[in-house]
């Protein structure tokens, strides 16, 4: 059995299922973020596990103990929110101190606990400092400390780092996971920052509209989506509508607007409508004439370590993304050709609408 | 709260002590007014007793009261149009200036609001009085004594000035809220300053201007200290007489009759707003 | 920031003479050395602070009102802390009429209260009971504490409480340790708004007192009908003075303009 296990958790909030049958196993020691759209339901899953939501129905068990029912101040989890939710009117040690005297740990034991914990934030030299006095990302590790100092079974961050400006953040994230090595705390994060949720969890769970619609390691939610959803809110794609024309064995080919390509046939049927979904990385951009499609560059932007270029082709416009390598990029109006490997397209069956990027509407 | 749904009402026991309170303080003792209002009243033995309407249609017919209540009526409307007329641009001023002397000056013209008006009362009286500063400067401008005491006139200027901070805080209020980039767009377009305090400041700040005359009305047709003490023994108001009825004449179903008046036109007056002016603006205005 | 031009400074400075002239008049005439109500002009005097002190029904008529803004600002903040608190953050029937109900002393003139209460009292015997005009008073200042609270724990942020939960605390706990303090700066500004407000209160209570618990407004409103002498301004002075102490405290603690101007 594992640590901390939901199931089928539900929440209604009226007639509206802010979770919807939500089930999920987390294992001692792991990191599992959970990672979707705003209003898909990250929050109430996170604080029907701390208990200041109750659960419509389901269950929640946490070591073996049926929490489901359980107050919020019996479970002794560890919490951190966004907003940080510091104690205003105590400085940063009694901050930190204040869930050990909630346990009526001896004053001794406190000090040398919150000791530690601020040290292991790097917060040492501000125990005497209030909230107030604080940059955002040391109230963000005060607010950490808190939460780690009563030694909890599982840690719940809600979205701890969104409030910090993206280079604080990046330098959070790696912190926040060499702590979290440190004191092997298993943690549970909500998260609606893909790359935050990739770079520092064991796995993902990709939630929609209620519901999970994808457990596994990042690299594989990446690589690997399930659903159409995943694959667009994940990342960027290019997506290519054809026809299959063609089964050949364990081949099959596939008509782009008219042009002909090769992909595994894996349970195709001869004329069905498919999308092809390419990243725009795995794209090559090579000599004109060459490669599997025809282009022209129609723009092209600077990432700083990437460059992004927008293709024009029968197919409409592509993205493609080069390394920055120090060589000069190309310029707009150049034709060029545009292959990838077999291997790393992802193919749905029936034809995807061009939705709008859902990474915009879920900021 | 906690993942406990709060048991039995746990807001109802809390505000219960309150409540109870209000009910018995504010509630009973206006129903037992209303009640007492339309009692008989005899003078010979004070009794209070079966029920008329006699002191309804007195108030109501009795060219006394009416000249009273009019008089009550007039003299609220224009201490009211009077503290627009200086209470708005003096709040616009205010919100134009810089600190620290916004918030001095602020502090100058609310901060009496603290004081018992009984103080601001007798201050005017002497400010006015027969040996007062103002009589003072009149006869050295060969004015000659002038008799300003116990005049509608006092009783306007001291209420003006009881009154002034309930128009400046709506009104600055409302100009906090407004963007001052909007001021600053409609000259940019080309408006003189006139047209662009009319045209974009005014509507904005209406509804403070509105909720602000609503206040200083219904205070001042209610005022007692004032008119009690400037305005003398003959320039009755509402609130005058109705002491006067409960604790000289002790005619109490009388001043009970006058108070309900009071009370009735003070609330149909504040719903009234509510209902027609706040929605309308709330809408536009966001 | 844009500047006044000079028209808009000079009518600004007409509106402060006017807000400060009644003010300023009574604080100099309680130092008149005369016998009649006039400027001091041959000196200083303090013998009307004095006439003041000897005069006991002043001296008990400031201590009645004293003691009875010291116990209605106290009441109204016990009163007003849970309600409000039930008021803000649970959503339960009757909640719109209470919120109605804890405020409507500001829209009932003070006058149809006190002559209510009056008649109350004289029903069930209690005319000028010190306890009954106490319980008077804490009706007409809770609203202006309940204002307080109210934006006070609106604008509070309620996973504050939710961590001190999860760490452990009981509900006592955490209404002791995180809710209080946290609004403790509205509690304080109320509490004094309260207590400034009660001690200045005559029209209600001119009706509900008796000459055993007449406040000092009431005191001061009467002698003024009857006889005017310097005394009336010594007086007033020394209530001036009382005034200014509280409004400075206020200021400290809460901001003038955010309890006056705040929540309008
Ligand atoms: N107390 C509530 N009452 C009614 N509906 C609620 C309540 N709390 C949340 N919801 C609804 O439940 C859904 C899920 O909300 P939730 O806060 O869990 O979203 P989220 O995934 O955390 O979003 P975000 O990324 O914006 O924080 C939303 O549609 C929200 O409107
Ligand atoms: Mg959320």
């Amino acid at each position: 059995m594992s640590f901390l296990e939901l199931r089928d958790i539900t929440k209604r909030y009226g007639t509206l299922n802010a979770v919807s049958d939500v089930t999920l196993s987390v294992e001692k020691g792991e990191f599992v973020s959970l990672l979707g759209p705003s209003g898909c339901g990250k929050t109430t899953t996170l604080q029907m596990i701390a208990g200041f939501v109750e659960a419509t129905s389901g269950s929640i068990r946490l070591d073996g103990r049926d929490i489901t029912h359980a107050k919020a101040n019996s479970r002794g989890l560890g919490i951190v929110f966004q907003s940080y939710a510091l104690f205003p009117h105590m400085t940063v040690f009694d901050n930190v101190s204040f869930g050990l005297e909630m346990q009526r740990v001896p004053k001794a034991e406190r000090k040398d606990r919150v000791d530690e914990a601020l040290g292991l934030v790097h917060l040492s030299p501000y125990a005497g400092r209030y909230p107030r006095e604080l940059s955002g990302g040391q109230r963000q590790r005060v607010a950490l400390a808190r939460a780690i100092v009563i030694r909890p079974p599982v840690l719940l961050l809600d979205e701890p780092l969104s409030n910090l400006d993206a280079k604080l953040r990046e330098a959070m994230q790696f912190e926040l996971r060499d702590i979290q090595r440190k004191v092997g705390t298993t943690t549970v994060m909500v998260t609606h920052d893909q790359a935050e949720a990739f770079s520092i969890s064991d796995r993902v769970v990709v939630m929609e509209a209620g519901r999970i619609t994808q457990i596994d390691q990042p690299y594989r939610i990446y690589e690997h989506p399930e659903t159409e959803f995943i694959s667009r809110f994940v990342g960027k794609t290019n997506l290519l509508p054809g026809t299959v024309q063609a089964i050949n064995g364990l081949a099959a080919s596939v008509s782009l607007a008219g042009i002909p390509v090769e992909i595994d046939a894996g349970g195709l049927v001869s004329g069905e409508t498919v999308t092809l979904c390419v990243r725009p990385e795995k794209l090559r951009l090579i000599a004109a004439g060459q490669g599997r499609l025809p282009g022209r560059v129609a723009e092209r932007y600077f990432l700083g370590s990437q460059w992004l270029y927008h293709i024009d082709g029968p197919l409409g416009t592509l993205m493609a993304v080069t390394p920055n390598d120090g060589s000069a990029p190309l310029e707009t109006g150049v034709p060029v050709g545009v292959d990838w490997n077999p291997s790393v397209v992802r193919v749905h069956r029936g034809r995807l609408a061009e939705a709008p990027d859902p990474t915009l509407e879920a900021q | 709260m906690s993942a406990a749904a709060p048991r039995f009402p746990t807001p109802l026991i809390l505000s219960a002590p309150a409540a109870l309170l209000f009910a018995a303080l504010i509630l009973t003792p206006l129903v037992l007014t209303a009640l007492l209002s339309f009692n008989e009243f005899e003078h010979a033995t004070g009794r209070t007793h079966g029920f008329t309407l006699d002191h309804y249609l007195a108030v109501l017919t009795d060219s006394y009261y009416l000249e009273i209540f009019l008089r009550t009526f007039r003299v609220a409307a224009l201490a009211t149009a009077i503290c627009v007329v200086i209470g708005v641009p003096e709040a616009y001023i205010l919100s134009r200036m810089g600190n620290p002397w916004r918030s001095v000056f602020l502090l100058v013209v609310l901060a009496p609001l603290l004081v018992s008006v009984v103080v601001r009362a007798f201050g005017w009286s002497m400010l006015l009085g027969p040996e007062g500063p103002i009589n003072a400067a009149l006869m050295a401008l060969g004015f000659g004594r002038m008799r300003l005491l116990y005049s509608e006139g006092t009783v306007i200027v001291a209420l003006v000035h009881v009154m002034l901070p309930f128009m400046v805080i709506p009104v600055w209020t409302s100009l906090q809220k407004l963007d001052p980039a909007v001021e600053q767009a409609a000259l940019s377009f080309g408006a003189s300053r006139g047209t662009a305090i009319l045209r974009v400041v005014a509507p904005q700040i209406l509804p403070g201007i509105l909720s602000g005359s609503l206040i200083v009305f219904g205070l001042s047709a209610s005022a007692f200290a004032i008119p009690g003490l400037l305005g003398g023994r003959r320039l009755k108001m509402v609130a005058t007489i109705v002491y006067d009825q409960y604790l000289s004449d002790l005619n109490w179903p009388m001043g009970a009759a006058v108070a309900v008046l009071l009370l009735a036109a003070n609330l149909i007056v504040m719903l009234t707003y509510h209902r027609v002016v706040e929605g309308h603006y709330r809408r536009r205005l966001g | 920031m844009t500047r006044n031009g000079p028209l808009a400074l000079i009518f600004h400075t007409l509106v402060v003479l006017f807000m400060l002239a009644p003010l300023v008049i009574v604080c100099l005439v309680a130092f008149t050395p005369e016998n009649t109500l006039s400027l001091p002009t041959r000196g200083f005097s303090l013998r009307w602070f004095q006439a003041v002190f000897h005069h006991p029904d002043f001296v008990q008529s400031f201590w009645n009102s004293l003691w009875l803004a010291l116990l209605s600002a106290t009441l109204a903040v016990a009163l007003a802390v849970p309600a409000a608190l039930a008021i803000t953050r649970w959503e339960f029937r009757g909640r719109g009429f209470l919120n109605t109900l804890f405020l409507s002393p500001l829209i009932i003139p003070h006058l149809v209260l006190g002559v209510a209460m009056l008649r109350l009292f004289a029903l069930v015997g209690a005319t000028g009971s010190f306890g009954w005009l106490v319980a008077a008073h804490i009706v007409i200042v809770t609203p202006y504490v309940m204002r307080l609270l109210i934006a006070a724990i609106t604008g509070f942020d309620r996973s504050v409480e939710q961590a001190a939960y999860s760490l452990g605390a009981s509900e006592a706990t955490v209404f002791r340790r995180i809710t209080l303090p946290m609004i403790l700066p509205g509690v304080t500004g109320g509490w004094l708004i309260a207590f400034i407000n009660s001690f200045d209160e005559l029209t209600m209570s001119i009706f509900i007192t008796s000459p055993s618990t007449v406040t000092l407004p009431v005191r001061m409103y009467m002698y003024a009908t009857e006889s005017i002498d310097p005394m009336m301004a010594a007086v007033s002075a020394i209530i001036v003075g009382i005034t200014a102490v509280a409004v400075l405290l206020l200021d400290r603690v809460y901001g003038l303009d955010r309890i006056l101007v705040g929540q309008h």
